[in-house]
């Protein structure tokens, strides 16, 4: 199914909450209101004609100002693929999980909410991922600051000086 | 009177089975195993973050380092996306190259795959036999790229080098001497009763449960979903060639079990004979690198670009802000989700199956961790 | 034994002035050492030829550096071991486990006690040597369980836990069809069941019943190798599963231990099988080529082509085929082998009224 038809689809049923299709080259993406991400993905995945039964990759994003969450979803029946996106401040980045309805969304979004501290509401299993439990900071913002130190241990080496 | 109580038990991060640095921490009861928790990350070496430090072209050795095993598809797969982000167009030479390197790739990580499987459940010797043919393959890389892990041979807009004058001739040779030993490797491993009991009804992945947990490459085929990128979504050329997509169909067992996957992925390599044959046939003359400027600005933009790689999908998601660094470049590798449904699948399962499943799915670990 | 020792002193002056019961003590001692030293000799030498047969199914060389074509390889394994460090692990029961490699070996050497080399190569022709060899292969679970829960790893105490339940299992299949061959012989010493099969290949035991008895043969090959804990049936040191298994923490010379052990048993129940099913040291023509007591180096020949047979089998098995999950194991081994086993035991019976 074409992108825009997906999109006249999802307006239909969410309005407000489809903000713009943002036409980036070469891949278009779909500006949504995070509030109702949950919602929108839930529709994405169970109306047949549409049958998003993938999440192809969930990526966490530092736009700057914003923090973002990218879901690129796939479809295998129909082999379409659209792009969410849904905006979150940088001072309370919270968004619900999709995990219900895609379980590769578990992992995806531990790994983004550490690495960008986002905070994924009711996520079942909220540790960190690939960091240890203790890492301090989001290492994936852009604003990160490298530690001197962790555990007592130099982490900079007389290279990263300059 | 008396208490009995799980046996917490570490399997990893040090452990023969676990392919490297897994860690699964089992909750067992006797052999049985209750609960499955795995901890991965100690390979992370922040590949994402280091993306965003460098240049685009800078990147391509890093993608080497993903899957070590088919470092030729992530190559490509990154040299995809940017081309994709960029509009470049690879000269039809190149793109034969890319084919037949990735399949010559495909054939050695499964190779691999089958030796590795085989010594999970006990079998030394297919792994010798495996590495005996992969050996071949490496002196293929060897004398294209100089390289036999780590090859760094992609180029965004095409590849480094131009193939030696007698690569076709040992390329050929090579595909006449393989496909007769994965019969050899049939009667060694795949009939055998006792493999067959261990892998089949093993591990069993529904088909609603691999899409679930997106499972992508050969894990899903095993399955039973019909789906591959190099069908589906053709680059570089594949749909001019001619191959089957093998599927699971359950022979042993039920389909999606651990025998499934294996399965496959002992097709596939024949599959992939057949698309080096015919691409090499139809391979043109001609440049093998596009018209690239030395300091790369790609337009603002994002793409996501993904390439069928040994071990799935590998795909790389770029957001360009349109400086010579990509303002975001995240990774997706088939293993991330392969190991994510283990401890569904390892629920209630035994610590041999565990082996099993793991050995099944065909992980590896840089590339979740990356 | 006895026949060489009386041999001796009627015919060496000396030894009539000392008391008889110091002769045949020294005597006794010198035998055990022998077989000592030729079962150790083994577990080196087989530990090579293990790994060069492992080479050619492998499609590679095999061990090809120290000495002649490798084969002194093991003396280089055995000093590397014995200088490595020998560690005990804090959280081990010291005592058992410092214990437990001394046990296994002990007692994979105490079977070859009743073996039958020849005619009269024996040290001692026990007159119940078949339960002295049933009752002596299942102390080797105690030493597994030792060093397995005394090494305080989990792992460890997996593997000995497992070898526990397939040792002891498996002693039941075995000791069914060893019960079949006593009652073909007649008897339980092991010279005597030699000596009942003489009269070339057709009269061996394992051509006697055919139906049954080459059935049995096989029941009885299948379980040694899961008591010994090859593969298919390595899953008490699964190495892919269990690190590797009861073993895991011990290093140096009482790794070594084990290791010998495992190759001592390996020849001590392929001997076993020779003698009770494949005639022991008998020829498989009838009679024998060289006269008088020079009879015993033709069956000592016989004995070790037919005991080296069986143990590169076992080897060709190992590097072959994969490893059975535990519950596969004990499936095959009380859903198969034991009915099996039963079926053989009535019909060499039934057999043996009617013929």
């Amino acid at each position: 199914m074409e992108i825009n038809r997906i999109v006249e689809l999802l307006k239909d049923s969410f309005g407000d909450a489809i903000i713009e299709l943002a036409e980036t080259k070469p891949d278009p993406y779909l500006k949504v209101n995070k509030d109702r991400i949950t919602d929108i993905c839930s529709y994405l995945s169970q109306e047949p004609q549409l049958g998003f039964d993938t999440l192809m990759i969930l990526s966490g994003m530092d736009l700057g100002d914003k923090l973002a969450v990218v879901y690129h979803l796939y479809s295998l029946q129909h082999k379409h693929r659209i792009v969410l996106k849904a905006e979150l401040p940088k001072d309370n980045p919270a968004v619900h999980t999709v995990e219900s309805i895609w379980q590769a969304a578990n992992w995806f979004e531990r790994e983004a909410a550490e690495m960008y501290g986002i905070t994924f509401i009711d996520h079942p299993d909220p540790r960190k991922l690939l960091l240890t439990e203790d890492w301090i900071g989001c290492p994936m913002r852009k604003d990160y600051v490298y530690p001197e130190s962790w555990h007592g241990m130099p982490l900079k080496r007389p290279a990263d000086e300059k | 009177m008396f208490d009995t109580e799980e046996l917490v038990i570490n399997m990893g991060p040090q452990h023969p089975s676990t392919h490297g640095v897994l860690r699964l921490v089992l909750k067992t009861d006797g052999e049985i195993v209750s609960e499955v928790v795995p901890y991965v990350g100690y390979l992370h070496r922040a590949l994402e973050k280091i993306a965003e430090r460098v240049t685009y072209i800078q990147f391509m050795p890093f993608t080497d380092r993903l899957d070590y095993l088919a470092a030729m598809n992530c190559n490509f797969a990154y040299a995809g996306a940017v081309e994709k982000l960029a509009g470049i167009e690879v000269p039809p030479r190149a793109q034969g190259l890319r084919v037949i390197f990735s399949e010559l790739n495909r054939i050695a990580s499964h190779l691999v795959f089958f030796g590795t499987c085989g010594l999970d459940l006990g079998a030394w010797t297919p792994l010798l036999y495996a590495f005996r043919e992969r050996e071949m393959v490496l002196e293929l890389f060897e004398m294209t790229c100089g390289a036999r892990l780590t090859y760094n041979y992609g180029r965004i807009g095409g590849v480094s080098f131009d193939i030696p004058p007698e690569f076709e001739k040992e390329t050929l040779e090579f595909c006449d001497y393989f496909v007769p030993r994965i019969k050899e490797y049939n009667e060694l491993l795949t009939g055998n009763r006792v493999f067959v009991h261990r892998t089949a009804n093993v591990g069993v992945i529904s088909q609603e449960q691999a899409k679930r947990y997106s499972l992508v490459g050969p894990n899903l085929r095993g399955s039973g979903i019909k789906f591959d990128l190099r069908k589906d979504e053709p680059y570089w050329g594949y749909e001019k060639y001619d191959f089957n997509v093998p599927v699971g169909a359950g022979e042993y067992g039920v389909v999606g079990d651990a025998w499934n996957r294996y399965w496959v992925r002992i097709l596939e390599m024949t599959e992939s004979v057949k698309i080096i044959r015919q691409a090499l046939a139809q391979l043109p003359s001609g440049d093998i690198i596009a018209k690239v400027p030395k300091v790369f600005k790609p337009p603002v933009g994002e793409a996501y670009f993904r390439a069928e790689s040994p071990r799935g999908e590998t795909g790389f998601y770029i957001v360009s802000d349109g400086t010579q660094k990509p303002s975001r470049l995240r990774i997706r590798t088939g293993s991330f989700t392969g190991v994510s449904i283990i401890p569904e699948v390892g629920k209630g399962a035994m610590i041999s199956d565990l082996v099993a499943i793991v050995g099944s799915m065909d992980i590896i670990l840089p590339e979740i961790d990356r | 034994m006895y026949d060489i020792i009386n041999y001796f002193v009627t015919n060496v002056k000396i030894l009539q002035s000392i008391p008889f019961w110091m002769v045949q003590a020294a005597f006794m001692l010198a035998g055990c050492g022998a077989v000592l030293g030729v079962a150790a000799l083994f577990a080196g030498v087989g530990s090579v030829v293990e790994r060069n047969i492992a080479g050619r199914i492998q499609a590679r060389y095999g061990p090809n550096r120290v000495g002649p074509w490798g084969w002194m390889q093991f003396l280089a394994d055995g000093i590397k071991l014995v200088l490595k460090e020998d560690l005990i692990p804090d959280a081990s029961a010291k005592m058992p486990f410092r214990l437990a490699p001394y046990f296994i070996f002990t007692v994979a050497f105490a079977a070859f006690i009743v073996v039958p080399f020849s005619q009269k190569l024996q040290i001692a022709d026990l007159n119940i040597g078949i339960l002295y060899i049933i009752s002596v292969s299942s102390i080797v679970v105690i030493a597994i369980l030792l060093a397995g829960w005394s090494s305080g790893n989990k792992w460890s105490l997996f593997g000995a836990m497992r070898s526990a339940a397939q040792i002891i299992s498996y002693e039941v299949p075995v000791t069914i069809t060893i019960l079949a061959v006593i009652m073909m012989a007649g008897t339980m010493s092991m010279q005597e069941i030699t000596a009942g099969q003489s009269g070339g290949i057709w009269r061996w035991f394992i051509f006697r019943y055919p139906l049954f008895t080459i059935p049995a043969f096989l029941v009885y090959y299948i379980a040694s190798i899961a008591e010994v804990n090859r593969t298919p049936f390595d899953i008490p040191e699964a190495e892919s599963e269990l690190v590797a298994g009861y073993h895991t923490e011990y290093s140096s010379m009482r790794f070594a231990m084990f290791m010998m052990s495992e190759y001592v048993n390996v020849l001590a129940v392929s001997a076993i099988a020779v003698t009770m099913f494949l005639g022991g040291w008998q020829s498989p023509y009838p009679g024998h080529i060289f006269p008088g007591i020079w009879s015993n180096i033709e069956g000592l020949f016989w004995f070790f082509s037919k005991t080296f047979f069986l143990v590169f089998l076992m080897m060709w098995i190992r590097w072959t085929l994969p490893r059975y999950r535990v519950d596969q194991l004990m499936d095959l081994c009380w859903k198969v082998l034991l009915p099996v086993s039963f079926i053989n035991l009535f019909g060499i019976c039934a057999w043996m009224l009617l013929a």
